[in-house]
């Protein structure tokens, strides 16, 4: 039994997650006045693409072909170790934490390494963009679970996570707030959500990471989007369940609470990107460098108290 | 030869010795001159280089041509704004500007050349890269070639290659008068329908020496403003658009649609096609109509003044556009830039005030100074409120009388020089009549073939990421530039 419950719910983020897209675009639609696109948008996309012939490129090699498989590949074992609603995940250990942030980092490192390989200026200048600011998001991220192991006497997310409380809110509320806002920017700079990108451009100048993907096509494209919802699903689950820390004991209002909170970030997400403009490339690292601050100042405060 | 713009000049007057030609040429432009045009007109076997220089301070127009035979002086070197001019005079031509710096095809459309194949500005150096970026782009646009050479997201030079679009409309409107010029004319660059309309019918009228009657002359005034509210609407959206601030461009897309409409209420077209006609106009407006115009267009502007105001108002939007793609005062003169691209800059012209033409007597224009994205956007709201009000008051009082009068025989060995105030800055159509009284040569310079030139120094030291917003902000035409 304990088994069975985490696979389903790993079942279940693995088909829920481009759920996630959908409603930001949704509530983008929402506040430009028109209808949107259909929620399950992404879901036909998918279909669609996985279809459809690859077209490759007479000089790429097979990095670029291996590219899509290794980014999805990793990002489906990260959600291995993602808890679902502070329940136990499907696979935890101690330090688990920084093993998600090296899978992370491998997507990151195939991505790039299949942009470059196209030879394409495009590419190469949106790869280089990537690992740029992966600079400035990584430390934030990885300080920030820093903080939070600190906070839970815990090195497994599912530990982390299972011992978060509402009583931990009443007595670290600005540590966990602090890490909840810098989990958020750093989710809109991974995800490559305005501020710090813009996910519907067509101009592949001002693009960081749409322009690495330009020349994938087919079931690599789709892995490359689906690989792109599932990173927006798990970061919105930390965020859900840092804010969200219920154990109601009930598994079915938990996890209907859970689903709950992750659709709030999604439309979180879908306001940032309806009520400002994005950032001047040349800013996007002062926006990471935030993160880190705050990160840096919950894992300070957490020591202290 | 002085002349005046929309008035008929006789043309062999204007001929002078090439030593004299070029000396002329030299000291008009260094005392304040603006090239209006320069071309290489065909006569009898060879060529006579004719060049249009107009004073914008004091409203004047000079004309001065002279036979060459051969290699000519080059006078780029001193003045930059002449550089393209002297390109299409050799590659039209054959006739080499000595001294030119950078002697390139612009059309391709001599035998065997091919649009984009020729050398290009390049920069060596182990860490600077070059990006290519077109003639087949990522949205629906025109085509064009731009070539980066960056260092990191640094720009260096860009330079634009363009070309692909020629049609040999200059050509066609050599041949007239006739039926389908005016068509021709509409289409020159398919944004600037009432421009180009009003400029070949303002060169046809100086030629006829007819008066347009003053309902007409009104009429178009509406056409050319709702033309410039549609566009300059739609740039702010498309600006809002490309820094991703989704509210402005939404709506502005809508408002877009609704000036285009009004447009389509008057003549049928929403980009008011078949509205000209040389000595006036094709269409009227009845009470009804009148009353329906000034409804719209009130609702539209209190719309656009809402659209605009969200994007002022929004920190994010002021910190993307201010300081990016500057192009400073002396750039913008020197090269010559025109309409809302040299007024960013705070050069004061703008042909509805320099050259006053039809209703527009009394125009005070808009000038908004720093020469940035954001002058760009700003000059072009605050030509929105102009046009509004210029729109609004004439169809509140709008004059009795025909729509159009007869146009008779054209001027034989006669010159015009016929400037319009478009939504991208001064067209100018240049049209010579042969002994015969038919067009013998017709010259036409959109305010594109001016600017392109300037979004390629806005671009110098800036970042790569931003040349879609700089480009956005310049707008300009391609196939207005290659005809």
């Amino acid at each position: 039994m304990e088994i069975v419950k985490p696979f389903c719910q790993y079942l279940a983020a693995m088909t829920l997650a481009p759920l996630l897209p959908g409603i930001v675009n949704r509530v983008k639609a929402f506040f430009a006045g028109r209808r949107g696109q259909p929620v399950l948008q992404l879901y036909f996309d998918l279909y669609k693409l996985l279809n459809k012939t690859p077209v490759y490129s007479r000089t790429a090699t097979w990095v670029f072909r291996a590219g899509p498989v290794a980014g999805v590949s990793a990002l489906v074992m990260a959600l291995l170790l993602l808890p679902f609603a502070g329940r136990p995940s499907f696979l935890s250990f101690e330090g688990d934490f920084i093993f998600l942030i090296y899978l992370l980092g491998l997507a990151r490192f195939a991505t790039v390494l299949a942009a470059l390989d196209t030879g394409s200026a495009f590419e190469g200048m949106g790869a280089s963009r990537e690992m740029q600011f992966a600079v400035f998001a990584e430390p934030a991220f990885f300080l920030g679970l820093a903080a939070l192991v600190r906070v839970s006497g815990q090195t497994s997310l599912a530990g982390i996570f299972g011992a978060l409380t509402p009583e931990t809110w009443r007595q670290a509320a600005p540590v966990l707030a602090l890490l909840t806002a810098s989990f958020f920017i750093v989710l809109l700079a991974e995800n490559s959500r305005v501020p710090a990108d813009d996910p519907n451009t067509h101009l592949e100048l001002t693009m960081i990471h749409e322009v690495m993907v330009l020349d994938h096509s087919g079931p690599d494209l789709a892995y490359i989007l689906y690989g792109a919802a599932l990173k927006l699903w798990l970061f919105a689950a930390l965020i859900a369940c840092m804010v969200l820390p219920r154990h109601s004991g009930s598994w079915a209002a938990d996890a209907g609470l859970f689903l709950l909170v992750m659709a709030g970030v999604a439309a979180a997400v879908g306001i940032v990107e309806s009520v400002m403009a994005r950032l001047r490339l040349t800013k996007v690292p002062y926006m990471l460098i935030t993160a880190f601050a705050f990160s840096a100042l919950a894992l300070i405060f957490q020591m202290g108290r | 030869m002085r002349t005046d713009p929309l008035s008929a000049f006789n043309f062999p007057a204007s001929d002078m010795e090439p030593a004299l030609f070029f000396e002329t040429a030299a000291s008009r432009l260094a005392a304040g001159g603006r090239t209006l045009a320069y071309f290489a007109l065909p006569e009898g076997g060879g060529f006579r280089l004719v060049m249009a220089i107009g004073f914008d301070r004091e409203g004047r127009v000079e004309v001065y041509s002279s036979r060459v035979s051969g290699p000519f002086r080059a006078l780029t070197p001193s003045f930059p704004q002449l550089h393209l001019f002297e390109r299409e005079i050799y590659e039209q031509s054959g006739l080499k500007p000595e001294g030119h710096p950078w002697l390139k095809p612009i059309r391709f459309n001599t035998p065997g050349a091919v649009p984009g194949v020729a050398d290009y500005f390049t920069v060596h150096g182990s860490q600077v890269h070059e990006v290519a970026v077109g003639p087949v782009h990522a949205g629906v646009i025109e085509p064009g070639h731009f070539r980066f050479q960056c260092h990191g997201e640094r720009v260096f030079h860009l330079e634009i290659m363009l070309g692909y679009q020629h049609r040999g409309v200059e050509k066609r409107l050599s041949s007239g008068p006739d039926a389908r010029a005016i068509h021709y004319a509409e289409t020159l660059a398919g944004d600037t329908t009432a421009g180009h309309a009003w400029a070949y019918c303002g060169a046809l009228e100086a030629l006829c020496g007819v008066n347009v009657p003053p309902r007409a002359q009104v009429l178009r005034g509406i056409m050319l403003e709702l033309e410039r509210l549609a566009n300059h609407t739609g740039d702010l959206g498309a600006l809002a658009g490309d820094v991703a601030y989704l509210p402005t461009a939404s709506f502005c897309g809508r408002l877009r649609g609704d000036f285009l409409n009004m447009t389509a209420l008057i003549c049928g077209n929403r980009f008011g096609r078949n509205m000209f006609r040389p000595g006036g106009v094709n269409f009227d407006l009845d009470p009804a109509l009148v009353k329906e115009l000034k409804l719209r267009l009130a609702a539209a502007f209190r719309d656009v003044e809402r659209a605009a105001a969200l994007l002022w108002d929004t920190g994010s939007v002021a910190d993307r556009f201010e300081g990016t793609g500057v192009v400073s005062k002396e750039a913008a003169e020197g090269l010559g830039l025109v309409g809302p691209a040299a007024r960013a800059s705070g050069v004061g012209l703008d042909t509805r005030r320099n050259f006053p033409y039809g209703p527009y007597e009394g125009f005070t224009m808009s000038v908004s100074g720093s020469g940035d994205v954001y002058s760009r956007a700003y000059v072009r709201w605050l030509e929105i409120q102009k046009s509004a009000e210029l729109a609004a008051a004439w169809l509140e009082a709008l004059p009795q009388g025909p729509l159009a009068a007869d146009c008779g025989e054209l001027r034989p060995d006669s010159g015009a020089v016929s400037l319009v105030e478009g939504w991208r800055g001064q067209i100018c159509h240049f049209a010579l009549t042969g002994a015969d009284g038919r067009l013998r040569h017709y010259k036409v310079a959109d305010p594109s073939f001016h600017n392109w030139q300037g979004l390629a120094m806005a671009l110098r030291g800036a970042e790569i990421s931003d040349f879609p917003l700089c480009n956005k902000s310049f707008n300009l035409s391609y196939c207005g530039r290659d005809l």
